[in-house]
Parts: structure tokens; sequence; C-alpha cells
């Protein structure tokens, strides 16, 4: 199978209206039955380093690190904004990156850059729509302003 | 100028908010406690295994180098060209015979001596350094260096303590427990939280906030105040360890306990109970033992999570918190999965430390505007500084300022140490 580029725009589109809309439930559901969710500080990544930030190597985690966010989680109060570049599918045709950025913008409407770095999503065909089989936020800002909560 | 007059109250009780904010004082303290008889945590061994591994690193604010040099013996320097003052080693780390600085192209060998220097005698006889230009005089500023198990310290004082008198006992036998083995890198983590460093520094001594401010704790069973607990700090205060052992609470008790705090105490279940699941790995029932050490780092254990932690301040304003997350070496596939899983725990997004970054920027914020008033710390009583056996407390951060005050020359008469 090989990946609509198409598919692949509202696919990555869909990911960053839902977290910014704080549509968790929805994020979720982008992602398959077995998944794998990773965000790697690119200093890692680089010297092959396997430590994320986050680390979800099944669904059961994915939910759980929600539900901490619902229930347990105390975290600057914000909105995020996700800026995705365009997506290009890879060799393999059913791996797609896109590069993004995460604006975060305070109760007083102070707007900082929060993130930038690179998706690469590994995808699955689920119906009509592409599900997330493993998804990798490789981070480029790796010295992280203030902490990480919601979802990049 | 702050001085000893600022101090409220001798027993460390209050702090002037002052001491956060004032930049004056910030300057003394890169000088005075960084530069002055501390250890200050550098890095790990096993991160330059090899002749010429090196990496960089931080006291304070002066950047460090530290290398294998050809005789397999670690040292360490300050990163600095003795001819105009620049950064010599641009990168991380890495590995290399020499150490040159791009301006000028000025040589050192793994040893930090000036080794070449370019047109020396300068070109046809004319230009380069006088001949009496000594280049023994001017090599890397040398740190030195002591290693307790694999983690290395390094002080620029000439006036410090041996390493191990300096940490002292029970830091000492808390780093040799969890260093028991030799260890891997699994990875670092960075988080730049907008406050002071000292906030940091108070914050991984404070045993009273864990369980209220990062409610991932109670909430999912990880770590509980009634569980069998306490702090234990070195003779001079300066350090401690927060500790507590693995299900020495009932959920009964825990729930009378919590019922009042404004906690959600209903105890719920993770779908993935890895996460916080607890393989004993060594001869106790520690699940829980954060040591701080004085200035800078905290050697951490939650679960089997094993991390080392190095504040490095960054202004009076901002402080970086560079973690690195460990395994032992001899780890099997099956223990490094379940640590990296257990690293979700804690860094910038960790389950049970992100809420320190905004807790602190909370505490940098609302106190600048008013630095004639001072924070209150009195869990556990006021009055003399000792080891408690419980966990709602938190006079080790009475014992962080009693050493502060010392260093910088601000202890008034009749302090309580």
């Amino acid at each position: 199978m090989m990946i609509d580029h198409i598919a692949v725009y509202d696919h990555f589109a869909e990911y960053g209206a839902l977290i910014d809309m704080a549509k968790f439930d929805e994020w979720l559901d982008l992602f398959a039955e077995e998944c794998r969710y990773r965000i790697i500080p690119r200093e890692n990544f680089d010297r092959g380093l396997p430590a994320a930030l986050v680390f979800c190597d099944s669904r059961a985690m994915l939910e759980d690190r929600i539900r901490a966010l619902r229930e347990a989680n105390k975290y600057n109060i914000h909105t995020d904004r996700h800026v995705i570049g365009l997506p290009r599918i890879v060799e393999d045709g059913v791996t797609a990156e896109a590069p993004f950025a995460v604006y975060q913008t305070d109760q007083e409407g102070e707007t900082r850059l929060f993130a930038t770095g690179l998706y690469r999503d590994l995808l699955v065909s689920a119906g009509s729509r592409l599900r997330i089989r493993d998804k990798l936020v490789l981070l480029d800002t790796f010295a992280v302003p203030t902490l990480l909560a919601t979802p990049l | 100028m702050v001085t000893a007059a600022i101090w409220p109250a001798l027993d460390y009780s209050r702090v002037p908010y002052r001491l956060y904010h004032d930049a004056a004082l910030y300057a003394r303290e890169q000088e005075r406690i960084f530069g002055g008889p501390v250890w200050s945590f550098l890095g790990l061994e096993a991160e330059v295994p090899k002749p010429g591994d090196f990496r960089a690193s931080y006291v304070g604010e002066m950047p460090i180098i530290f290398n294998r040099d050809e005789t397999g013996a670690v040292r360490a320097f300050v990163n600095r060209c003795a001819h105009r003052g620049a950064l010599v080693r641009r990168e991380l780390c890495g590995n290399a015979a020499n150490h040159i600085c791009i301006y000028h192209q000025w040589c050192y060998g793994l040893d930090g001596r000036l080794t070449a220097i370019p047109f020396r005698r300068g070109i046809r006889g004319k230009g380069g350094l006088d001949a009496s230009f000594e280049m023994g005089a001017h090599g890397l500023r040398p740190l030195q260096v002591g290693n307790v198990n694999g983690a290395l310290f390094g002080t620029l004082s000439a006036d410090a303590e041996p390493l191990e008198d300096y940490l002292g006992p029970p830091i000492l036998a808390q780093l040799r427990r969890l260093l028991d083995r030799p260890v891997k890198v699994l990875g670092y983590n960075r988080q730049r939280i907008r406050g002071n460093w000292k906030l940091y520094a108070e914050n991984t001594r404070d045993n009273y906030h864990a369980s209220l401010l990062h409610e991932f704790l109670v909430t999912f069973g990880l770590d509980r105040s009634t569980q069998v607990g306490g702090v234990t700090m070195d003779w001079r205060h300066r350090h401690n360890i927060t500790w507590a052992e693995a299900g020495s609470d009932t959920d009964e008790f825990a729930h009378q306990a919590y019922a009042g705090a404004g906690v959600r105490n209903d105890f719920l279940s993770l779908k993935e109970p890895a996460l916080v699941a607890f393989h004993p790995e060594h001869d106790d029932k520690l699940n829980i033992a954060i040591t701080s050490v004085f200035p800078s780092a905290v050697v951490v254990q939650i679960s089997n999570s094993l991390a080392v932690r190095q504040i490095r301040p960054r202004g009076v304003d901002e402080v970086e918190i560079f973690q690195t997350m460990l395994g032992y070496a001899d780890d099997s596939p099956e223990m490094t999965l379940h640590r990296l899983r257990q690293a979700n725990l804690v860094g910038p997004a960790g389950l049970v430390s992100m809420e320190d970054g905004e807790a602190i920027e909370l505490a940098h914020r609302a106190s600048k505007p008013d630095q004639d008033r001072a924070t209150v710390i009195e869990l556990g009583g006021g009055g003399v500084i000792s080891d408690r056996d419980y966990r709602v407390t938190d006079v080790p951060l009475r014992g962080f300022w009693s050493y502060y005050a010392e260093l910088l020359g601000i202890e008034p008469a009749g302090a309580v140490r």
C-alpha cells in the first residue's frame, strides 16, 4: 500500500487541530490499536540514545498520559497552536514526515515559540483514513521551556 | 548589598525574596559558591570511556570540558582559551587528540597544556611572540577532579575539602548504593525554567511538596507521604537525601490522611501498570531516594528510574535543569525498556516532575515585586536543623540556606546551623 498525498495532508492537518482544540479523545483515535508515540530530544536521537521525554509504546500508555493530564498533572495555563509544514512521503511509501512549530499563548495573550521539530509518522490505512502505527516527534527545541504537558 | 542583617530569623525559617532576585548577589554566588570550596557534579566517567573522549559541562555559569587523557585519567578544565578568552571546544561531546581554539588556532593537549601557537616566531623573523613568552603558564585552567563510583565532581577552588569529606557518610553511601555497578547513559533531557536556580535547589529538598504538587504520585499510588520515609542530611546540612520505602503504608491509612489535604485520594489505576511497577535492585526497600548535593547536583532514584540532574544557573532569572538518564551496563533488554517507560515519570514532561517548572515560575514571578517580604520554611518546626523520620517537612531547605549564608559571608551571629 502506498499512502496518498491528500490523505497525508488531511492527517497532519487533523492532528494539529485536535491538539489545539484540546480534543484529546479524538486525538487518541488518530492512533492505531497497536501504536507507539515518542518525543525524543534531538541531542539523543543524533547520538543514537533511546531516552525520550514521552515514551508510550502501547495505546494503554498513551491513554494513561491523557488521563494523567486531565486528572493529576498541573501545568502552565496556555493554548497551543500547531503550525505544521508541508509533509513529504519517504521512500518506503508508508512513512510521512512533516516539520512543525508549536506556539504557546498564556492567559495574558503573550505568545512564545514552544517547540520546533519533525514528525515522522508510520501510517496505516483504516477504512477511509490513516492511523498512526508509530510516531516519532523529533524535538529540535530540546531545552524545553518551562514544561511539556500537552502532547506535541 | 545583601549582608548578614538580611535574615529575619536565625534558623533560616524566613528567606527574604530578595535572595532570589538580587543581581549583585547572583554575581557573588558565581564567585563564592560555584568558584568557591564546593564540589560540583560535572558528568560521568561512562561518558568518556576512551582516551580523547571529551564532554562539555558547567560549574555555575563557567563552561567546563572534561576529557580522558592518553594515560586514562579524567581531567577537567575551564573551556576558555588563555589567549583571548574564547570558548575553545564548541562541540558538546566527541573524541579528539587535542583542543584547538578556532579564533587563532592555539592548541591544547588532553592534559590542558598549551602545545602549539601558530606563527609563534612570526614570519621571516618578524612578528609573533617574544621568546620570553611562557607556554607552560598559559594552559587551560584546570579543575581538581573527584570521582565517586564513576560520578565526576570538580572544584575550581584550592581550598575545597576532599570530596568524600565534603559529601559526608550518608550522601557518599547513597551515591555508592545507586552507582554500585557500571552505568550506561540512556539519554539526556533539559528544562529551562524562568526562575532563580535556588528555587530548584530548594524544590529537590522539599519533601512536603512532593505528593501535593505532583498529584500523580498519590492519584496513581506511586508515592505517598504516609509511607515510611524522611530526610537525611550531612553533618553540615548542606546536602540532603529525601527517601521513602516501597509498600510501607496501607491504602486505607493513606485514604484517611489525604482526605483532608484537598488531593484526589480515590487512587485510580493505570491501564499500563508497568509505568509505576517497582523492581527492587538493592538490598533495601527504598523506592524514592533523591539526593541533593550542594550546590547543584541531584542524584535521583524514583522507582527504577535513575538519573543525575545538574542545576545550571542562567542568570538570576533563569535556570536549566540538565538531566542524564541512566541504566546499568548489565541491564537486560527488558530492564532497559522498563527504564525507558519509567523515564516518563521525570524530566520536563515527567508525570511526577513537570509541575516543578510551573511552581518555580509562580514563586519567582510573585516574589519579585516585593523583595523585603520572606518565604516561610517551617514544616517540621523551626529551630534545630536535623534529620527527620517523617515526610511532611521542609527542614533541609534551612540546611541549604545555612551553608549558603556561610559561603557568601552573610551568616548572622548566633545562627542555627
